[in-house]
């Protein structure tokens, strides 16, 4: 395979290099008394959902991390360790998983019982750092994750010069790269892009031929997407003008993942533009489902015990905290997750086996495409 | 008893005297021979309390042995000889061979022993479990040395000489040769049944405790395996000689009282409470007599028993000057800190001397000290050292006032954690108590009662060493996380000086790593959080 050389380099290059300067010229400047190193605030404090867009981006607070803060330290040494390497990466025309760049800079500190990276986590952060603070995001630094999520369906993809056919990928699918800049989209016959919380209904309507009967693109997320898939989906969207139906179980956890993909997460509220998705619609599952497809018997109670009643709060807990979010506040929203209050149960995707195995793939996602029976 | 019942005529002639040595079998738990392990520790007190009061008494710098040999099952030859003044010829018989003989027990002057009946109750119970009497050798500075076997004639309770000689110093019956020459002094030897063993029970650390509170003397054990061990003398400093005072009417009690006009020759009432009690003048003893109601030129021993009472009831309402202070004797916080200091060697030592005080009529004055660190182990909860007149206590801590203080403190509160009300960490806690008249909790010397007065003191000087030892703490937690700082930062700067030379595309790792390692030590300030 061919080194990846992207558009983005030079500038990536110089924005690293403008890092350093201003690290070194602290350093030789007889007035600072410190090194610091500029980041945007990533907490929920500086996260603003922008109505107009459908988005959630990053507020204008800074942060300065400081090396002689004893709680900056750690956290400041790391990242000129992963700022240099990204550099040396991008520099030899090299990609390499975040995976193996901690295992390329995990070392013991000389002099101290500690190593350079204790575990992954650490670099993962670390990387999120630079690129608030470089304004380079991951791609340009070249460090990728471990592929997660795969795709079905009707579309032929280019690769660095490979054609991946989505039809022919046997039952496993085609993994989704964590970089997903590069692909190009040769051929595309799909109708809509459907997203798919869990593997086992991937496997399900793989089986039954779901993708090819409706003409469809199944992505699997495996839980919470990866940045890649969010990626993939958002570049599908906007060049293939798709559009993109999330099918996920009946719970916070799952209209959370809707809400990631629809209007991005906290943490990478900077690129929200690039992994956001604003025009994606839920297609279950919903609590009207319980009512008309007759699954009370097979929804599940909510774990934990309601607010105030002194208990361990669990999913009520996640219920209200998603109801508070701004960007969950329309009525449609507020709906849902107040009846799953009031029933006091959630409901899986797999619930839906209970009628027959076909009847997803052959009445209830057909039935909601056709009605555009849709929560937005 | 109550009234009408009539007496069994049999008990009238069950009724006899017992003797002191009868006595004393039944109740050796009260003086401290309850097992054999306690009573080798219990002879070694008796006879190292009166030498250091001896020598003190005289000011001389206690110099004392204290030599062990096993001799069979359980059984113990002891010997401890001292460089007092020694005893002349006729007293000697007399303080080892007849039960509560002393010097002591009349007087209100602190010392060790307030009774003077423990190394005459050592030598009756040497008789008791191995049948022999006890040898003494005593010298007075240019007299010979007298050498005395004794044995308690326990029907009369008297002394019964079994040898008296002298003895040269060239004699081989003259005790331990030259290595343990003393121009005067006193030795006493026993064989006891005994049990010798380590812990903090022990003779080991009864005399570690005792070589703590008594810096200015030098101890010597020898251990019946023949290891030596030595508590050095590290002060020349004598604490000052508590002087002897008479009771204070606040302290006294109904029988004392009684007892006092009994032995009293003066003639009236008046000039009686003058003559035998401290801060009693002519005024104070008439204003006694008519808060009570009583003549005050009667003479004394035509008083009945309700009038007595009455008339103590009266002295204790007047308001009279608290008992003079000079009659006590603490080591002071320097001695504190030097007796700590060489026997633990501690990182820190504070020390707090209170001034003296009075708990019903009596003066007393509480001393604590605070060992820290250094080689004290660091495993589990404190140890205590606690004293009543320069005495160790070794037994009985949980029912002692001092044990109490010290679980009122809030040692947490001072950096120092705790379990429960207890504090952990590498600490002695020494609580001393001087006194005249020490309130023990039993006959056995053992725990101190708990007076709130006295609590009270000893609350309040742990306290101020607490707060002491805290800020040192503190101080010493704040160095350690400036110290691991700049540990860290300067190790990491190694890291970065070659990751920023990448970065920027320029510059020499060693100079960017010097510049940095600049910064850090510039920032690096060991007294600052």
């Amino acid at each position: 395979m061919p080194k990846k050389d992207l558009a983005n380099d030079e500038t990536t290059i110089e924005k690293l290099t403008h890092l350093g300067r201003k690290l070194k010229n602290q350093l030789y400047d007889a007035d600072s008394e410190n090194l610091t190193i500029e980041t945007k605030v990533r907490s929920k404090s500086n996260v603003e959902y922008d109505e107009e867009d459908g988005r959630l981006e990053l507020g204008d607070s800074f942060s300065q991390r400081k090396f002689l803060n004893i709680s900056h330290a750690r956290k400041f040494m790391q990242t000129t360790l992963v700022a240099s390497k990204a550099k040396e990466l991008v520099e030899n025309g090299r990609t390499a998983s975040i995976r193996e760049v901690y295992y390329q800079l995990k070392h013991t500190v000389p002099g101290l019982d500690e190593n350079t990276f204790e575990d992954q986590d650490e670099s993962n952060n670390v990387v999120v750092d630079i690129e608030t603070a470089t304004g380079a995001i991951r791609e340009d630094l070249h460090l990728f994750a471990e592929p997660k999520g795969r795709l079905f369906g009707p579309i032929k993809i280019n690769d660095s010069g490979d054609t991946i056919d989505g039809m022919s990928m046997g039952s496993a699918g085609m993994a989704i790269p964590s970089i997903v800049d590069h692909l190009e989209f040769e051929e595309n016959n799909a109708d809509f892009i459907l997203v798919v919380e869990t593997s086992a209904m991937v496997n399900r309507l793989v089986e039954e031929d779901f993708h090819e009967e409706q003409n469809a693109i199944i992505i699997g997320t495996g839980g919470q997407p990866a940045r890649g898939a969010r990626r993939l989906i958002n570049m599908m969207h906007n060049e293939l003008d798709l559009p993109v139906y999330v099918f996920t179980d009946g719970d916070p956890w799952g209209y959370y993942i809707y809400s990631v993909l629809k209007s991005g997460s906290m943490s990478l509220a900077f690129q929200s533009d690039r992994l956001a998705t604003p025009d994606a619609k839920l297609i279950g599952m919903t609590m009207e489902d319980i009512e008309t497809y007759d699954l009370h018997h097979v929804t599940e109670d909510l774990k934990g015990k309601p607010k105030g009643s002194g208990g361990p709060t669990k999913d009520f807990k996640r219920i209200h905290d998603v109801m508070d979010y701004e960007w969950m506040k329309n009525d449609d929203w507020q709906n849902q997750l107040q009846k799953m209050l009031d029933m006091g149960v959630r409901v899986e995707q797999q619930a839906l086996a209970a009628q027959s195995l076909e009847f997803v793939a052959n009445e209830y996602l057909p039935n909601k495409i056709e009605n555009e029976e849709f929560l937005d | 008893m109550s009234e009408g019942m009539e007496q069994p005529e049999m008990e009238e002639s069950d009724h006899k005297e017992i003797s002191v040595a009868e006595f004393f079998e039944k109740n050796r738990h009260l003086l401290g021979f309850e097992n054999p392990q306690k009573s080798i520790i219990t002879v070694t007190k008796e006879a190292v309390d009166n030498s250091l009061d001896a020598c003190e008494g005289d000011e001389i710098l206690p110099e004392i042995h204290v030599l062990i040999d096993e001799i069979g099952d359980e059984k113990c030859r002891i010997e401890i000889r001292d460089n007092a003044i020694g005893l002349d010829r006729e007293t000697i018989p007399k303080v080892f061979g007849k039960l509560l003989y002393g010097s002591k027990f009349h007087k209100l002057q602190q010392s060790r022993g307030q009774q003077g009946i423990g190394i005459s109750a050592s030598a009756m119970y040497a008789q008791l479990t191995t049948g022999e009497p006890v040898t003494v050798w005593s010298k007075q500075e240019g007299e010979p040395c007298h050498k005395f076997v004794v044995r308690i004639d326990t029907e009369k309770n008297e002394p019964e000489i079994i040898e008296d000689e002298v003895v040269g110093k060239d004699s081989d019956e003259f005790p331990g040769g030259k290595d343990y020459y003393f121009d005067h002094g006193t030795t006493i030897e026993m064989n006891i049944e005994a049990k010798y063993t380590g812990g903090h029970h022990s003779v080991k650390n009864y005399l570690k405790h005792t070589a703590i509170m008594n810096p200015y003397a030098r101890i010597v054990l020898r251990e019946p395996d023949g290891n030596k061990i030595e508590y050095p003398r590290v002060s020349k400093d004598l604490p000052q000689k508590p002087k002897e005072i008479k009771p204070h009417p606040h302290g006294v009690e109904l029988g004392i009282m009684m007892r006092m006009i009994e032995g009293s020759s003066a003639r009236t009432v008046s000039s009686f409470l003058q003559n035998e009690f401290t801060r009693v003048g002519r005024t104070s003893a008439d204003d006694i007599c008519e808060e009570a109601g009583i003549d005050s030129d009667r003479r004394p021993n035509t008083l009945d028993k309700d009038e007595i009472e009455t008339l103590l009831k009266a002295a204790q309402n007047v308001k009279l000057q608290s008992p003079p202070k000079d009659c006590l004797s603490p080591i002071g916080e320097e001695l504190i800190e030097k007796g700590l200091q060489k026997e633990l060697n501690p990182d820190m030592i504070f020390a707090e001397t209170r001034k003296p005080k009075v708990y019903k009529g009596n003066p007393f004055q509480v001393e604590v000290g605070l060992a820290w660190g250094g080689d004290i182990d660091e495993e589990g909860s404190f140890d205590e050292l606690r004293f009543a007149n320069k005495v160790p206590l070794l037994y009985k801590k949980s029912s002692c006032v001092t044990t109490k203080a010290v679980e009122e403190v809030s040692w947490n509160r001072y950096n120092v954690s705790q379990t429960g009300d207890r504090p952990q960490g590498p600490l002695y806690i020494l609580v001393h108590i001087a006194s005249v008249w020490v309130p023990f909790t039993s006959e056995g010397k053992e725990a101190v009662a708990n007076y709130e007065d006295i609590r009270k003191e000893m609350k309040l000087a742990l306290q101020e060493v607490g707060r002491k030892l805290g800020r040192e703490l503190k101080r010493q937690e704040r160095r350690e996380i400036q110290e691991k700082k700049k540990r860290q930062l300067t190790s990491y700067a190694k890291e970065m000086g070659p990751a920023i030379v990448e970065l920027a595309g320029e510059g020499s790792p060693e100079e960017i790593e010097e510049k940095i390692q600049a910064m850090v030590h510039a920032d690096y300030n060991p007294e600052q959080l």
